[in-house]
């Protein structure tokens, strides 16, 4: 008796999850497509940036960029790897993490400030704080030969305030930053 | 500006967000949980599937119907992954082994989404829209209905009816979470959240290099996720993946979208028990524990304690540059304080006070404010156990809303307060006991021991958030947890259901002299006195071993 109550609710629960199933999980996410695909359809594909009608990446993915030319993101623990999203997940008191930290600060310099020295949560961390960008500036003018007004023009125009003016906080797109550099030549 | 005033207006402007909204979503639920008209959409699927939505049910067959339905979705999520290969959308991605199919479809389908596996590379587009989708909704839905169950067992007299489960849920799926998607799921992308069916672009980097950029149906199911206090990320990276949470913005609305349901219930509570203090003082315990763990761990998280973040000089090990300390924080603490277990930053790197916060915040039962509907009824749990603790101490009757607490009310109260830690921590213990166990975590000593509790915790408590610096995807985990998720989930549905069942059959009896008011301040602080002093007494000698240990270092 109480099996056969069990067996109907079973069967009635089956019933009524393919029918949500098809106006959740399918109806639903299509209606965002179309929606999407009519407000902002560059972002919904992904924010993908060109330089010279080639597809370079994408504004909100984070890419490695090691030369002295450059802009330098944060570290990555997932190599900037758009596949393997993630982090070191090392603790505070990690002994490989000081060791890490300590070594980019050898490269990066000791007044580097915590995002230079961090891995992101994502791996993909598309921005760098303005003080880290600032202090790469010379760096990078002497490294492409020139001055470094135009380099600083660079960063400022992927500079973005806080958003709304006051939430999170102020970033430079690196990847924005680097193509503007890379526009100028060496 | 700077960042300290960021940080708090930050603060204020999701406040206002929060409270502009609870009136008229509260009154709305409340119309969903009371209206007697089915909507034409409704009708028709209340007629195909053959469901009777006329009679209203007793507690035994409201919870029949629950079980019915979550192990629909247990299977036919299953059967999705065991198969997803075959199906179009999934661009080549294999089907999952047997105990890991078992531990996602039990994630999911108990509103925990804890996830063993990387999003990115082991479920495709189809799997994630028709399973973990759908279950984002319904998941979310049973909540909302065993809560909407237990106020009609204090709202009513003199009945054995509860309601209708198959109504409940459908109509807070259609009525409540569909619409309220659309708008956060436009939104988000709008900022640039992506919502697109091509598996990914191929690109050849500024320096020459091979990018691989993924893309998916993420928008749509990032709403879900939040609203329906799920949290399971379509990226490994979750909430801290930027086509997950984009902006700073996507990041304010997604902590809003997470706990507007919650903090709207209360008002839902106090308007259909005719009563709205009552649901005023419910509020006021949700909002207190939330605040006050915001404070306690954006403080930690700004001095940054820890050998390797004083040398990095910031507490940004695991943490986006967009969102800076006090938006990760405020997701963290809203993301653990609510069953969303959802991230936008590793908690396992967090600071030892930091993380242990974020804990706490789910070893208080995930009352602050909880998840969909659990957040609820679990917090009137607790305010019958407050009635019931504080009646014995001065000697009066022990009454909720003009309800007695006899014998069977309080069993079903104690039964369902244990069955959260017996899980957590009989779970935690088995797995290191048995071979291979300590082998699976990744840091020796007590923030190994943290690992561990925190993702029995997380299971238990139909979290899924992680501190992931151990092996989950090992057998041992998959099952383990996957079982502490089902007790954890459906033994406290059933308690409730079973309470509410009896407090609808009593009469009620008046208020009298003797009877403690259950609003008001007084009442409030022996409501957080009963959550605090609970979860202390449970859990305080395996928190030594871990995180306060760790933390003393």
């Amino acid at each position: 008796m109480i099996m056969k109550s069990y067996l109907h609710h079973l069967l009635a629960g089956l019933r009524i999850m393919a029918l949500l199933t098809v106006i959740l999980g399918a109806l639903y996410p299509l209606a965002i497509w179309g929606i999407g695909h009519v407000l902002a359809p560059g972002k919904a594909e992904g924010s993908i940036v060109t330089a010279n009608g080639r597809e370079v990446g994408s504004r909100l993915i984070g890419q490695q960029f090691t030369g002295k030319e450059w802009l330098w993101g944060r570290p990555s623990a997932a190599d900037y790897d758009g596949r393997a999203s993630g982090s070191s997940n090392l603790g505070p008191n990690s002994p490989e993490l000081l060791k890490t930290v300590t070594g980019l600060k050898e490269i990066r310099g000791a007044k580097a400030p915590a995002d230079a020295l961090t891995t992101s949560g994502s791996g993909l961390d598309p921005h760098i704080s303005t003080t880290w960008a600032q202090q790469q500036v010379e760096r990078i003018a002497k490294a492409r030969g020139v001055e470094t007004g135009r380099v600083q023009q660079c960063i400022d125009e992927a500079t973005r305030g806080r958003r709304l003016g006051f939430l999170g906080e102020r970033t430079v797109n690196v990847l924005e930053a680097n193509m503007c550099l890379h526009a100028l030549g060496k | 500006m700077t960042t300290t005033t960021a940080g708090l207006l930050q603060l204020a402007f999701y406040i206002c967000l929060i409270a502009a909204a609870h009136v008229p979503l509260g009154a709305y639920m409340a119309r969903i949980a009371q209206g007697e008209k089915h909507t034409r959409v409704e009708r028709l699927l209340y007629r195909f599937t053959g469901v009777d939505a006329g009679t209203e049910q007793n507690w035994r067959h409201y919870a029949r119907s629950v079980l019915g339905f979550s192990l629909a979705g247990l299977l036919l999520l299953y059967l999705l992954l065991r198969i997803q290969r075959w199906l179009p959308l999934t661009f080549g991605r294999e089907n999952f082994p047997a105990d890991g199919a078992f531990n996602t479809a039990v994630s999911f389908v108990t509103n925990t989404n804890w996830q063993w596996y990387s999003g990115e590379a082991a479920i495709g587009h189809l799997p994630q829209m028709l399973g973990l989708t759908v279950q984002n909704f319904v998941s979310g839905a049973v909540g909302i209905s065993v809560a909407f169950a237990l106020v009609r067992g204090f709202a009513r007299m003199g009945t054995d009816k509860l309601g209708n489960f198959w109504v409940d849920v459908t109509r807070v799926s259609l009525r409540l979470l569909l619409p309220l998607a659309i708008v956060v799921a436009t939104i988000f992308v709008c900022e640039g959240v992506i919502q697109s069916f091509a598996a990914g672009h191929q690109v050849t980097t500024l320096t020459g290099a091979q990018q691989d950029i993924p893309l998916g149906p993420i928008a749509s199911q990032e709403a879900i996720k939040q609203l329906g206090t799920n949290g399971g990320g379509f990226f490994n990276a979750n909430g801290a993946h930027p086509f997950e949470n984009a902006t700073a913005l996507t990041n304010i609305l997604a902590i809003w979208a997470m706990t507007v349901i919650p903090f709207s219930l209360p008002f839902t509570f106090g308007r259909m028990v005719r009563d709205r203090r009552q649901g005023f003082a419910i509020l006021a315990v949700m909002a207190t524990l939330q605040l006050a763990s915001f404070g306690l761990a954006v403080a930690a998280e700004l001095a940054h304690k820890g050998t390797a973040l004083m040398a990095a000089g910031g507490s940004m090990e695991g943490k986006e540059q967009r969102f800076g300390i006090w938006g990760t924080v405020l997701y963290g603490t809203t993301g653990t304080g609510t069953s969303t277990g959802a991230v936008n930053s590793m908690h396992d790197s967090w600071t030892a006070a930091g993380g242990g916060i974020l804990m706490l915040n789910m070893l208080l039962g995930e009352v602050s404010p909880g998840g969909v509907g659990t957040g609820l009824y679990g917090l009137l749990v607790i305010a019958l156990l407050t009635v019931f603790i504080s009646g014995l101490m001065v000697g009066r009757t022990p009454e909720y809303l003009g309800k007695r607490l006899g014998r069977a009310e309080m069993t079903s109260v104690a039964l369902y307060i244990l069955v959260m830690p017996m899980a957590m921590l009989f779970g935690a213990a088995i797995t290191l006991m048995l071979p291979g166990g300590q082998a699976t975590l990744q840091d020796a000593g007590p923030h190994g021991l943290s690992e561990i509790l925190y993702a029995y915790t997380s299971g238990a408590n139909n979290n899924g958030s992680a501190f992931a610096g151990f092996n989950a995807a090992s057998p041992l985990h998959t099952v383990g947890i996957g079982l502490a998720m089902l007790f954890g989930r459906f033994l406290p549905i059933v308690f409730a259901l079973k309470l509410a069942g009896s407090l609808a059959q009593q009469q009620r009896v008046p208020a009298t002299a003797g009877t403690l008011p259950t609003h008001g301040p007084l009442f409030i602080t022996l409501c957080l006195g009963i959550v605090l002093i609970v979860a202390a007494l449970t859990f305080f000698p395996a928190l030594a071993l871990g995180p306060i240990a760790e933390a003393l270092l």
